[in-house]
């Protein structure tokens, strides 16, 4: 006869007590906790975190008071916003009504812009500008709904073979590169992609926010809706934190990305295979702009790290001055010597590693505190089934007293069951700031890499260099009798010109990899300042919540304890 | 202790006026472990206290282990029919928890409910075997113990094995599925099916308690990793903010002890009743079993009895040799019929006392555990509330700062 937990939550859902607030609230969980009990545990822990709370409702919006998320709807852009104000003194809950409030008439969310009184946001480093060099009054908001089916226009043979899916994408702003107050474009998921591609390779150096996964295998296990509406939220909360970043808010990549009608006019990463493929030599003649029509290539392209697969020669090289700086024992021309960075490399990589347990061990508590909640929903039920058992069997008065009793636990146990995945839904949110910080430690992986390779390039010119150079006093000294002067003479002219383009290069990468090193520096000391308030107000909202929702439950047992104290007086 | 009963026992009370009110007060106390290896058993203090005549003086102490328990429980069955023997709780032979601190006390306590719901039955309490159970020495004891008869001349252990199929004909005949012989009594129908009905709901809802009590156990656990997670956390960060996280995992220590020690108290005083209703039931159940015996005994003999009578006459018009001798019989018939007859009416009446003595007990010993879990739940929330909120001020602190 046992009820499945499944069951049982339906049953709770549907069940009507005294307490008619609290059903209502109740059935407005419904779909924060299906979300919850789906994503909750289908993502890796250190991808970007999938939102846990209903589509239009974003954590920034939520002081912790019980909430009631609208069901998600695509095109219901609407936010619920909450009355109730900073947290630090919980008002008395018994009072609030819980309904879909005020909403602003944008419909958006302000990020970044902290307001006097909602230090109980749950905001992240990677979504808060509050300290940036931008003033606050600019701002830019976006919004991701709608998405839609389209076929992939390009010939296909089989009709409808190559579908995506396309989103739309409405970004309002008084940023002055913008000109303008309000933009609505359509893309798809490749289209971000490409933004992101084309910010990691502008601002080498930065702590950027990662983009959402590819995701293949949730695409094809999940349901086809389910899984573009999370794909929906992941990119809502990747173009926000974008906005967010004193930095990125402002590059061109973006704009064009917001604005932009039409095609995204973003050029995939730099191909520059074929150039590499011929070799070393050639390298001067593609730099100054060879004759064979191709386009001009300019000096930076080269400092670009060499991409995966296509610039084999020169990731031969660098492979090779790697090697050579690890093993082969001389000390490379350039080293890192910035003793301090080493230490803060060190510092933050015992950062991410508790960062990692951390949010390991918020999971936990976090589906411990859903067991408990179903547990003691299960245990409501079962009084209540009891309860009714009894009052239609009931012979005796004995019966119906302990059936009233029974009912009134029942009620507590109900209630405190809704109230916990009530705390549940808020614990998510704020215990959330670990997880995306778990995505900005990825973020800062990237960026010392970044640096690394910029390091490692100017090892390898430098290197060039000094083999170019010893060329030179080769063909100095070498007997004139073997070539012919005029041989001799051009292959030093040509050596010389090497030489020229190649210092052009290296000091080029230098300035690259020094760009890259202040970058480093500014973004460490804004994560450090800017981590500080996040975790603190994480856990300011972990910590309140956990207050106000066990006054609630205290008081909801307080009463039966009333109701039940003259079994206690008896029995004494 | 728990006795609700206004009768006799009351373990509490000491003697204020020993010659006037009659009382009889039973504890089990001080378990301990006795013997080696498999053998090991665990054994109980049995102290009684009473002005009773019946009994050797006004204090006694005697040893006594579960199979001791389980003796007087039959021999209570066996000899008052009708009554719904109070329930003992299983016999667990599972090695690992056989003697886990945690199982003895909850045995120790269910033996310790046993034997005062005994004292207290106006009944149950005169029984002879009852005194020799709180007096006899342990030779007495284990001789009466091996003197099993009737249908317990089975080792105690398969007493369950009894009882279920006790329970299955039982069931049998309820579910109509032998069909013979049956009382016509609605009222009597519908108390059946309520008890059968009655023991699924409440086995559900011990389920759900048992489980109740894991999950403390689990959000106690998870809350102090977390805790321990949040303190290392803390050690990457500057002072001010440092030391607020070492304290919230301090907190989250304490608070995963709390949770600990709510989930004893529930398992003790919520989830220990509600398995203690759902053996009552059961042994309702064996009583109803009984009935349904005794019924058939009835219904059987007076079958016999027509059958003789018919033989009767037709001796007496053939005259033949052997009437004297069916005479006879047919006496010792008769009168087995009216013992039949006693029998089964005498369970009738008991059963209907019963039934209210048992409504009424149920409500007062589950008002007692939704109390215990109200109070349970109402103090681990505002303690968890409490230290919570000491933190507050603190990461004030640290975000002005």
């Amino acid at each position: 006869m046992g009820s499945q937990i499944n069951a049982s939550r339906e049953e709770l859902e549907s069940l009507v007590l005294d307490d008619s607030l609290t059903a209502k609230s109740y059935s407005n969980y419904k779909s924060a906790m299906t979300t919850l009990a789906d994503s909750r545990f289908h993502h890796h822990p250190l991808s970007p975190p999938i939102t846990t709370t209903p589509a239009d409702s974003d954590p920034l919006l939520f002081p912790p008071s019980p909430p009631s998320p609208p069901s998600p709807k695509h095109d219901d852009i609407r936010s619920p916003k909450y009355s109730d104000d900073s947290y630090v003194k919980p008002p008395p809950y018994a009072d609030v009504v819980l309904s879909p409030l005020d909403v602003d008439d944008s419909g958006f969310e302000v990020n970044g812009i902290e307001s006097p009184n909602k230090n109980s946001e749950k905001s992240t480093f990677l979504s808060r500008s509050s300290s940036s060099s931008s003033s606050s009054s600019e701002y830019l908001k976006i919004q991701v709904s709608n998405p839609q089916k389209e076929v992939e226009s390009s010939n296909s043979l089989v009709p409808g073979a190559n579908t995506y899916v396309t989103y739309l994408i409405t970004t309002r702003t008084n940023l002055a590169d913008y000109g303008g107050p309000e933009f609505i474009v359509r893309r798809r998921f490749k289209d971000v992609v490409t933004l992101s591609d084309r910010l990691s390779e502008s601002y080498r150096g930065f702590f950027i926010p990662p983009r959402p996964d590819k995701s293949v295998v949730e695409s094809q296990v999940m349901q086809k809706q389910e899984f573009v509406e999370l794909r929906r939220v992941a990119l809502e909360r990747y173009l926000k934190r974008l906005a967010a970043h004193p930095v990125i808010r402002k590059s061109d990549e973006l704009r064009v990305f917001l604005q932009v009608q039409g095609k995204l006019p973003l050029v995939r990463s730099t191909d520059v295979a074929s150039r590499m493929l011929d070799g070393a030599v050639n390298l001067p003649k593609q730099l100054i702009g060879d004759y064979s029509g191709r386009s001009v290539i300019g000096v930076q392209d080269v400092v670009q790290p060499a991409k995966g697969g296509r610039d084999l020669l020169r990731i031969f090289k660098e492979l090779k001055q790697s090697v050579s700086n690890d093993w082969g024992g001389a000390k490379p021309p350039v080293e890192e010597e910035d003793k301090e960075f080493l230490g803060q490399k060190e510092r933050l990589r015992y950062l991410e590693q508790q960062i990692v347990n951390a949010s390991q061990q918020a999971e936990s508590l976090v589906k411990a505190q859903q067991d408990m909640g179903d547990t003691l929903g299960g245990l409501g039920l079962a009084f209540i089934k009891l309860t009714k058992f009894e009052n239609e069997n009931a012979a005796l008065n004995t019966q119906r007293i302990r059936a009233a009793d029974m009912k009134n636990v029942a009620t507590a146990a109900v209630k405190g069951s809704r109230l916990y995945r009530g705390l549940n839904a808020q614990t998510v949110n704020h215990l959330d700031t670990l997880h995306d910080y778990l995505g900005l430690m990825l973020a800062v992986d990237t960026a010392f890499a970044d640096r690394s390779s910029a390091l490692l390039t100017v090892q390898t010119l430098l290197s060039d260099l000094s083999s170019l150079h010893s060329k030179v006093e080769r063909l100095k000294t070498s007997s004139s009798k073997r070539f012919g002067d005029n041989s001799r003479i051009h292959k030093m002219e040509e050596l010389k010109e090497t030489i020229r383009v190649t210092e052009d290069a290296k000091n080029c990468a230098i300035r690259q990899y020094e760009r890259i090193k202040e970058n480093n520096r500014s973004e460490i000391e804004r994560l450090d300042r800017e981590r500080k308030d996040e975790f603190v107000n994480m856990l300011k909202g972990f910590v309140s919540n956990q207050v106000s929702y066990m006054e609630r439950i205290g008081n909801e047992w307080a009463k039966i304890v009333e109701d039940t104290s003259q079994y206690a007086e008896d029995s004494a | 202790m728990i006795t609700q009963q206004r009768s006799l026992s009351g373990s509490s009370q000491s003697p204020r006026s020993p010659s006037a009110q009659p009382f009889l007060s039973v504890s089990v106390t001080d378990p301990a472990k006795m013997g080696n290896g498999v053998q090991a058993y665990i054994s109980y203090k049995v102290i009684t206290k009473t002005n009773l005549p019946e009994y050797q003086g006004p204090e006694k102490i005697v040893i006594r282990r579960y199979t001791d328990f389980v003796w007087l429980r039959d021999r209570l069955f066996e000899r008052y029919r009708g009554i719904f023997i109070p329930p003992l709780p299983e016999k667990n032979t599972v090695e690992k928890f056989r003697f886990s601190a945690e199982f003895i006390e909850m045995r120790r306590q269910a033996l310790d409910i046993f034997v005062n719901r005994i004292a207290s039955h106006h009944e149950l309490q005169q029984s002879e075997d009852l005194r020799t159970f709180l007096q006899a020495d342990e030779q007495t004891m284990e001789r009466a113990r091996s003197q099993e008869t009737g249908i317990f001349k089975k080792k105690p252990t398969d007493l369950m094995q009894i009882f279920k199929e006790v329970q299955s004909k039982v069931s049998d005949v309820v579910l109509g599925k032998e069909k013979p012989v049956e009382e016509c009594n609605p009222e009597y129908e519908k108390l059946k099916h309520y008890i059968f009905e009655l023991e699924d709901h409440l086995a559900e809802a011990q389920k759900h308690a048992y489980r109740l009590v894991k999950r403390h156990r689990e959000l106690g656990q998870s809350l102090s990793d977390f805790g321990k997670a949040v303190n290392l956390l803390g050690a990457c960060e500057g002072n001010a903010l440092g030391k607020v996280f070492s304290e919230l995992g301090a907190k989250s220590e304490m608070l995963s002890i709390k949770l600990q020690k709510e989930a004893h108290h529930l398992l003790m005083n919520f989830e220990e009743p509600l398995k203690d209703y759902v053996r009552a039931v059961q042994s309702i159940k064996a009583t109803i079993a009984e009935r349904a015996n005794a019924f058939r005994q009835q219904c059987e003999l007076a079958e016999t009895i027509k059958l003789k009578e018919i033989d009767l006459d037709r001796l007496r018009v053939t005259r033949s040799e052997k009437l004297p001798e069916a005479e006879r019989d047919y006496e010792v018939l008769k009168a087995d019929g009216e013992e039949a007859t006693r029998r089964f009416e005498t369970i009738v009446k008991l059963m209907n006392e019963e039934i209210v003595r048992f409504q009424e007990q149920k409500t007062t010993d589950m008002g007692v555990a939704f109390h215990e879990f109200a109070k349970g739940q109402a103090r681990l929330a505002n303690g968890i509330a409490d230290a919570w909120r000491s933190l507050l001020p603190k990461l004030e602190a640290c975000s002005s700062s």
